[in-house]
């Protein structure tokens, strides 16, 4: 259990995908401006990364790792060169299903999600996730784990930064400097504060 | 629509109409491969060739695609693209692949391959795409180089692993600034580069 838990506070805090990472940035400075979108576009990319990393894991475990057709007698196959496109189809069919599933049985979600949905197919994060995933090995149960830390780890970060510019809102920055510019350096500031982070060892 | 000219087509993604400093497309990777000058530009080049195939191959089939299923489409010749460009730099550059680990992969969902192909390709013809989606490669690349540059200069001393300024812990007397190695140096500069592009380009200026 121990394992599990360490593996999680790793993943939110120590390796967050947003500020060590650097991934589903786009999103990520785009949709930053208030605290409520922020919180609806949060909770899908948690529940996103927490579905996609464990199904990529077992078509990983059992299709595309090399040797891991012997189950069907192709034990010599190697087809790890077709992750990438598979992993994306993966995502990509998946935002498909929860967009139908949600309007079907909870419309209230759904409505408050809206456009974020869709969008989230080529959020970086989903797909690093996966990446990440097969590069270190996990096995099916640390996938889960790590898939729901990584999430909540990007969402938190999400958060965190609409909280500020909301506040940011009121301040007179240079001209040049408003908007995206002020943004950039808000979440270099952000980075560095987690960076304390980085020495943990678990 | 007039055809645009060629000349427009490429330089105008450089400076003009920056996809990273104006219109915050594909930061995510802007960041983490600019640690080195050598990455940042493998990178660069990946970018190029990817986008510039991709957009062509759009362009190609633009008539074919169903509009209901053009996304998928999409993203399945981008991830094709990518692919191919993987597997070459693991089969000719492995140091450099193993440096840039997951971010090769993650140029499928850089959204400015995704952006031109849905914003430009769907829409003109494959020699003009192929050539916009050069463009905006360069403009993406150059943001990259610029902040690699500055990272590596004065993070480590060097330029392409060449050493300019011999730092202090091999007996020089150049300081390295531990702050440019970290990823948080990159934000910074970038905030530094929009900065100067939109005080020489005022009209680039956010009103909110």
């Amino acid at each position: 259990m121990e394992q599990y838990l360490n593996l999680f506070i790793k993943a939110v805090f120590i390796e967050n995908m947003a500020l060590a990472f650097f991934l589903g940035m786009c999103t990520f400075l785009a949709v930053s401006k208030s605290v409520k979108t922020a919180i609806g576009l949060g909770i899908a990319v948690i529940f996103m990364v927490t579905v996609t990393v464990p199904v990529n894991n077992l078509l990983f475990q059992f299709l595309l790792k090399p040797g891991a057709l012997a189950w069907a007698g192709y034990g010599h196959l190697d087809l790890s060169f077709l992750g990438l496109l598979t992993y994306i189809s993966v995502i990509a069919a998946m935002v498909q299903v929860l967009e139908m599933v949600l309007d079907r049985f909870v419309p209230l979600l759904y409505n408050a999600l809206g456009i974020f949905l869709p969008l989230i197919t080529v959020n970086c994060a989903i797909l690093g996730g996966s990446l990440f995933m097969v590069e270190r090995d996990y096995n099916f149960a640390e996938s889960i784990v790590y898939g729901l830390g990584a999430g909540t780890g990007w969402a938190l970060a999400l958060v965190c930064l609409a909280g500020i510019r909301e506040k940011m809102s009121y301040s007179n920055p240079p001209a040049a400097l408003r908007g995206l510019g002020a943004t950039f350096a808000v979440t270099g500031l952000m980075a560095m504060a987690f960076m304390a982070f980085a020495g943990i060892k678990l | 629509m007039a055809e645009p000219k060629t000349k427009d087509l490429l330089w105008d993604p450089i400076f003009n109409r920056n996809p990273i400093a104006l219109g915050v497309l594909g930061v995510c990777s802007a960041l983490a491969v600019t640690g080195k000058m050598q990455t940042a530009f493998v990178m660069t080049l990946c970018v190029v060739f990817v986008l510039a195939c991709s957009s062509f191959a759009v362009s190609l089939i633009r008539n074919q695609i169903p509009n209901s299923v053009r996304i998928g489409a999409q993203i399945t010749i981008i991830a094709t693209m990518v692919i191919v460009v993987a597997e070459i730099l693991e089969a000719f550059l492995f140091d450099i692949s193993k440096q840039l680990s997951v971010y090769v992969g993650l140029i499928i969902t850089n959204c400015i391959v995704m952006g031109r192909a849905e914003a430009f390709a769907m829409k003109n013809g494959p020699k003009p795409s192929f050539i916009d989606g050069i463009g905006h490669a360069l403009g993406y690349g150059m943001v990259l180089l610029v902040v690699a540059f500055f990272r590596e200069l004065f993070g480590s001393g060097s330029l392409f692993g060449i050493e300019i300024m011999k730092p202090v812990t091999q007996g020089g007397w150049y300081v390295t600034n531990g702050l440019m190695v970290l990823p948080p140096s990159a934000f910074f500069l970038i905030t530094f580069m929009i900065w100067a592009i939109r005080t020489w380009k005022p009209d680039q200026i956010e009103e909110d």
